[in-house]
């Protein structure tokens, strides 16, 4: 069959079109967005007309998703790790109702934070919902797993997590490919109350949920995703879960002196686990995110002094492995090259040249300048970029529509002004329900909501707001007088900053968006119609 | 044969193109190929590096370890000086050396000099001024790739077919410019 080279994110991608998914389920988040964007692309989605538009939320995406396996039908919901925050309601409920057609939960974890806010390990939420994870080592794993998720899926009926990290997600390289498999055809489940989680129905459904637990187990020790590999070198055994198996291997050269119980599907396998504390004097876990499984090996007062891990030093507590970290966990000598020369400064990133949200911070920042510093709860987006020099435009940034909500909060809490400052895509994500709760309660903040047309930081994906802010913003109740719509340019400075003064000075909800398009998009878009322009000729 | 490169320089300016011919080439002959790259947040305007590994042999991690990389190819002079703790004592630096200012805080020109001076193994020169010559800005990073095609261990054929078949939908205007980008590098190395 064919290869090719492939991001893990579009192994995956690839592996879950030739497993036969109806549809793709996301929002846009780093590391996990280019799985969508492949299946968007990809000629075998055109034709068959899979489902693979972006969803308002990561909640949205998975409901809908369900949707589709309540039908009979495979379908795949990809969010970065706390995207599954957004969408746990859904997420350990289906837990409980299971799967009809197969349900996949890709979740790309961020350890190291190169792109989000915290490093949240997926696989403890999968140990939460009690369900199957899966967790690739590399990119042709990646890409065979997706399908044999789809089938434990459909056979265990139970959702199934998919867990990369961000090297997995996004380190290329060569991938073959199998036959792809059909669509399923409709088929509603045999139970006709699975998917109704009334409490009588529940108690039972999750009854079942436990009974499976044993065969999730099974599965993991037979379906041959997990491995014991055997070493004369039993001073130490190494439990290598996901991409900390390579990191193990580059030590040895690809062949390791020590027993090691390869690790890709959870729950790990007790019978491995045991044999490997039986026969080694110390066992190293490796694990790629929290300390999970070294924490139950250990139990909570572990004083034996056996294993060895995050817990206690032999790894780093935080932050993502690499092969030095390993190296020298396992008492190897180290490597390094010459230090970085003193002259060399960071260079963090900023908002682009010409960026609209600069504008909007500029204007802005004059415009608050009487009340000091404190009053401006930003969100999550390109434009959390406004917290650093040279702007120091705003206090805050939690989560996905915090903004807003921590503006209202303040403002309840007697602190006068508040401003929130959020993106059009951040806005329909999380936003609107804290807009209605501010609107309800006649709180006195100023809600700016940047409208650059598209969802910026992860790279342009379309934006569920797109067109609608001012109805939104009225549909919830904001007054029209107060849904004012400004241009973000230098040359309407002035009159820019007296919009955002007067409706800061107004003593209740009120909404300024600044719009212009995103300049990456706005450029790609002039491109694409120069290009439409010149073939029409 | 084996090769571990640090690509390096400042989000936007074509690392991961680099990348892309380098690994075309690599698979046309037959190689195994690894390479973790920087997506996301730190894109906009920040530093970026892609870990590209290729080899003869299967390869275990996408992430090379310290002071084991063989090259770093920058098009941004203080971008490959970061990642000095990634090359071996034999390594060698192939760097544009024009500088990217969008720090405050960045370098003085002496400064800078003096620490790519204290460098043992390194090409480094001016491949904006190389690449405008030929009427195509765009292609520094051609130029740069270029210049370490002679550390790649691979036919130069290889990187020229590469070259065609990626830039092939941009039209023959930009295949030839990037073919010329390439090979003005390559004398630069010689």
């Amino acid at each position: 069959m064919q290869k090719l080279l492939l991001l893990g994110d579009e192994a995956i991608a690839q592996g879950a079109l030739d497993a036969g998914i109806t549809g793709v389920y996301a929002y846009p988040g780093t590391p996990s967005t280019e799985i969508t964007e492949y299946i968007q692309h990809s000629k075998k989605a055109q034709e068959e007309g899979i489902h693979c538009t972006w969803s308002a939320n990561e909640k949205t995406a998975m409901e809908a998703a369900i949707g589709v396996s309540y039908t009979g039908r495979r379908a795949l919901v990809c969010m970065k790790h706390v995207g599954l925050n957004v969408a746990a309601d859904p997420f350990t409920n289906s837990a409980i109702t299971g799967a009809n057609g197969g349900l996949v939960y890709l979740i790309a974890d961020d350890p190291s934070m190169h792109s989000s806010q915290d490093e949240q390990d997926s696989r403890a939420y999968a140990r939460f919902a009690q369900i199957p994870c899966l967790e690739p080592s590399n990119q042709q794993e990646a890409y065979d797993m997706i399908r044999y998720a789809f089938d434990l899926s459909e056979k265990l009926q139970t959702p199934v997590v998919f867990r990369v990290t961000t090297r997995m997600a996004h380190s290329r390289s060569g991938v073959e490919l199998k036959p792809a498999r059909k669509q399923n055809e409709i088929k509603l489940d045999a139970n006709p109350k699975r998917f109704i989680l009334l409490p009588a129905n529940a108690r039972v459904l999750y009854k079942e949920l436990l009974a499976k637990q044993d065969e999730f187990e099974n599965r993991a020790f037979e379906d041959g995703f997990n491995r014991y590999e055997e070493g004369s070198d039993k001073s130490l055994g190494i439990i290598a879960c996901g991409i900390g198996y390579n990191y193990l291997m580059e030590n040895f050269g690809g062949k390791c002196p020590h027993p090691v119980l390869k690790i890709s599907q959870y729950p790990m396998p007790r019978a491995w686990v045991e044999k490997m504390m039986e026969e080694c004097e110390k066992v190293l876990v490796v694990e790629e995110g929290y300390p999970i499984y070294e924490e139950l090996l250990r139990g909570y007062l572990d004083k034996s002094g056996k294993i060895r891990g995050r817990l206690d030093g032999t790894l780093p507590r935080d932050g993502e492995l690499n092969p030095n970290l390993l190296s020298k966990a396992l008492g190897l000598p180290e490597t390094c090259g010459e230090p970085i020369p003193d002259t060399v400064v960071a260079r963090p990133p900023s908002l682009c040249a010409g960026c609209p949200h600069a504008d909007t911070y500029n204007a802005l920042n004059e415009a608050m300048t009487e009340f000091g510093k404190g009053h401006v709860f930003g969100d999550i987006g390109c434009y959390t970029l406004g917290a650093l020099p040279p702007y120091n435009a705003i206090s805050s940034t939690v989560d996905m529509g915090a903004s807003i909500t921590m503006a209202k909060g303040a403002a309840d809490a007697g602190f006068r002004p508040a401003v929130a400052i959020i993106g059009d895509s951040t806005f329909t994500h999380s936003g609107m329900t804290g807009l209605l709760d501010a609107v309800n309660d006649k709180s006195s903040i100023t809600v700016i909501i940047m409208d650059n047309s598209t969802t910026g930081m992860t790279g342009g994906q379309d934006s569920a707001a797109f067109g609608k802010i001012e109805q939104i913003c009225m549909g919830l109740g904001v007054e029209k007088e107060h849904i004012r719509v400004i241009k973000p340019l230098k040359n309407f400075h002035d009159e820019n900053v007296q919009v955002m003064k007067e409706e800061i000075a107004y003593q209740g909800v009120s909404v300024i968006v600044p719009r212009r398009e995103c300049i990456q998009t706005a450029a790609r878009h002039a491109k694409a119609a120069a290009k439409a322009k010149a073939a029409g000729k | 044969m084996k090769k571990d490169i640090i690509l390096a320089g400042v989000g936007g300016q074509g690392i991961l193109s680099i990348a892309t011919v380098i690994g075309r080439a690599a698979v046309a002959n037959g190689m195994f190929l690894k390479q973790a790259e920087v997506h996301g947040m730190s894109q906009r305007g920040g530093d970026v590096q892609s870990h590209l590994r290729i080899s003869t042999d299967p390869i275990c991690s996408d992430l090379i370890p310290e002071g084991k990389a063989d090259l770093i190819i920058s098009v941004e002079p203080m971008e490959a000086l970061r990642y000095l703790p990634m090359l071996h004592e034999g390594g060698w630096i192939i760097t544009n050396n024009v500088p990217f200012k969008n720090v405050p805080n960045y370098p003085a020109d002496a400064d800078l000099e003096a620490a790519m001076k204290k460098v043992k193994n390194m090409v480094a020169f001016n491949a904006d001024a190389l690449a405008k010559e030929i009427g195509s800005p765009r292609s520094a990073n051609m130029v740069i790739l270029g210049a370490a095609t002679i550390q790649l261990g691979m036919p130069y054929e290889e990187f020229e077919k590469a070259v065609r078949e990626i830039f092939a939908s941009k039209g023959d205007a930009i295949v030839e410019a990037n073919l010329k980008a390439l090979a003005l590098g390559r004398e630069q190395a010689r």
